[in-house]
């Protein structure tokens, strides 16, 4: 351990501001690129379930087997 | 290069330069820009002489690269929106080779009246009687650049709408080498020293980009135009 | 070897095995994070000119060495899209590009925040620093081509060649900036990258290294979770997808 006590490493050495403000930014960045396609997906997924159930329900109204149908497209 | 691709080659040149000559308005559009915006800086920082000789090289450079950057998107405008590019694609000659010709077209029309008006800024700019030769030079190899490095970004950016704003972020970022070497040379000269190397490094990056940029000119209108 | 890349190629082919291979890399990236942020922050010896402030290069060199070899991968995988008329490469390489943005934003940032005790400013013109604010213009670029074109083939193509040239520019950019910045600053400032490669001492080494690895890692996840959801995207019409909803679905 570089450092004596827990204030000691907080303080950095007198550059608490410079460093913990970088790993902060930097942890917020990638947390931000993180969350981005998860949160896509999500919204995916339920964008092409809306999707596939409104055209399912389209295809029972015609035809009878809607699965079947649905893989054959 | 064949006797049918040289043809093709100046009819295209001739064509271009016609139609600018046409709209005589339009083409000394850049020039006027390029004088107005060399004027704009000594009312903005002062007329001190010994203040305006030290930005001069920065202020000439940036001015002619914003200049061009202006121009640029009138390169493949016109003809994207009469036909006259489908036209040009279709020709059997390599694509590469008219394209030059178009870029060719546009330096003499937009970059070579900078280049001959920059002597007479840099007076008006108090720029140091040394620096004037890197100038010259320096505008002389770097201004073909520009146009062909800025013929890709007009390309890219044909056919779309508010394509003038992202034409600028998209080339502007490649000037940069250009500016820094040209910029440099004439800060150089201005201070006595020997400008040579920034010279080399201008013709090297005319060379590269008369060379690469044609083709990935050619590559990007058959990307857009389709 | 051939047969594989062109099995690569398949969407649905790519969509299975990086769901298989996420978890690992995600679980790598986590653990070299953790190991080599800890290391670098509390264990690692302080420099003995700038004290503690040298704990910011284990993010602020992965971040700038990361930024460049982003872009370069952003080219190659165009490249290939290019020439042989892959389209998953396309997806890969666009979404490369704002994960490679990020960094080059992480770079900036942190190279101002070290800058600031070493030089007095938040910003020298720094060759560094300089390079990476043009690199991250030239992301934009390419993502805003991208973003500009309506027809999904032609904006792959656009923005693939415009990576393409870009990377052509890159070491000029580099090149000519370092040269600038030679030119314009006396000896009185160090650079960042002066300073970030001292006679480096095996205690700092360890940790700048895993970090770089959690940074790639960290770049691969996020690459591999972009590309899934964007292939999802693009093959909505197809019949996998469809099964793969039916089983998601639960019924």
């Amino acid at each position: 351990m570089a450092f004596e006590n827990w204030s000691a490493f907080w303080a950095m050495g007198g550059y608490a501001l410079y460093v913990w403000a970088s790993y902060a930014i930097t942890a917020l960045a990638l947390g931000l690129t993180l969350l981005q396609p998860l949160r896509r997906r999500k919204a995916l997924f339920a964008e092409l379930q809306r999707q596939r159930r409104r055209s399912a329900g389209e295809a029972m109204a015609t035809v009878p087997t809607s699965t079947e149908k649905y893989e054959q497209r | 290069m064949s006797a049918g691709l040289m043809h093709a080659f100046v009819a295209v040149l001739r064509r271009d330069l016609l139609l600018a000559l046409r709209r005589r308005g339009d083409s000394l559009n850049p020039l006027l820009f390029f004088v107005l915006a060399v004027t704009l800086f000594p009312l903005g920082i002062g007329p001190e002489p010994q203040r305006l000789a030290e930005v001069a090289p920065g202020v000439l450079w940036v001015a002619a690269l914003l200049a061009t950057l202006l121009s640029l998107d009138s390169l493949f405008r016109a003809d994207h929106e009469d036909g006259a590019l489908e036209q040009l694609m279709l020709m059997p000659q390599p694509l590469s080779v008219l394209v030059l010709a178009k870029i060719l077209a546009h330096w003499l029309v937009s970059g070579l009246p900078l280049l001959l008006m920059s002597p007479l800024l840099g007076v008006v700019l108090h720029l140091p009687e040394a620096s004037f030769g890197a100038l010259f030079l320096g505008l002389a190899l770097g201004t073909p650049v520009l146009s062909l490095v800025g013929a890709i970004g007009a390309a890219l950016t044909v056919g779309l709408r508010r394509g003038g704003m992202l034409l600028s972020l998209l080339v502007l970022p490649l000037y940069v080498p250009v500016l820094i070497f040209g910029a440099g040379a004439v800060a150089q000269a201005g201070m006595g020293l020997s400008y040579a190397g920034q010279l080399a490094m201008l013709g090297a990056l005319l060379a590269l980009s008369l060379s690469l940029a044609p083709l990935a000119c050619a590559a990007a209108l058959r990307v857009t135009e389709n | 070897m051939w047969s594989f890349f062109y099995k690569l190629a398949s969407p649905k082919w790519f969509y299975e095995l990086a769901g298989k291979l996420l978890p690992w890399f995600a679980i790598g990236a986590a653990m070299s994070f953790a190991l080599g942020g800890i290391w670098g922050l509390a264990f690692s010896p302080p420099d003995y000119q700038q004290g503690d402030s040298v704990r910011i290069m284990y993010i602020h060199v992965p971040a700038a060495i990361l930024s460049l070899s982003v872009y370069t991968f952003m080219a190659i995988t165009a490249i290939i899209g290019l020439v042989w008329k892959i389209k998953l490469a396309h997806m890969v390489s666009a979404n490369a590009a704002p994960i490679g943005a990020a960094f080059t934003a992480i770079a900036l940032a942190t190279g101002s925040l070290w800058g600031r005790p070493m030089w007095g400013t938040w910003w020298e013109w720094d060759a560094r620093l300089t390079s990476e604010l043009i690199l991250l213009f030239l992301y934009f670029g390419v993502m805003a081509l991208r973003n500009a074109i309506d027809e999904r083939t032609t904006a792959d193509k656009a923005a693939g060649l415009l990576a393409v040239v870009g990377v052509v520019n890159v070491p000029i950019i580099h090149y000519s900036v370092e040269w600038w910045n030679t030119l314009h600053q006396g000896s009185s400032i160090t650079s960042l990258a002066r300073i970030a490669k001292p006679a480096i001492h095996a205690d700092m080494l360890w940790p700048l290294l895993l970090m770089i690895l959690a940074f790639k890692l960290f770049f691969v996840t996020v690459l591999l979770m972009r590309t899934r959801n964007e292939v999802l995207d693009r093959e909505r019409r197809s019949a996998w997808v469809g099964e793969l909803l039916e089983t998601r679905d639960g019924v």
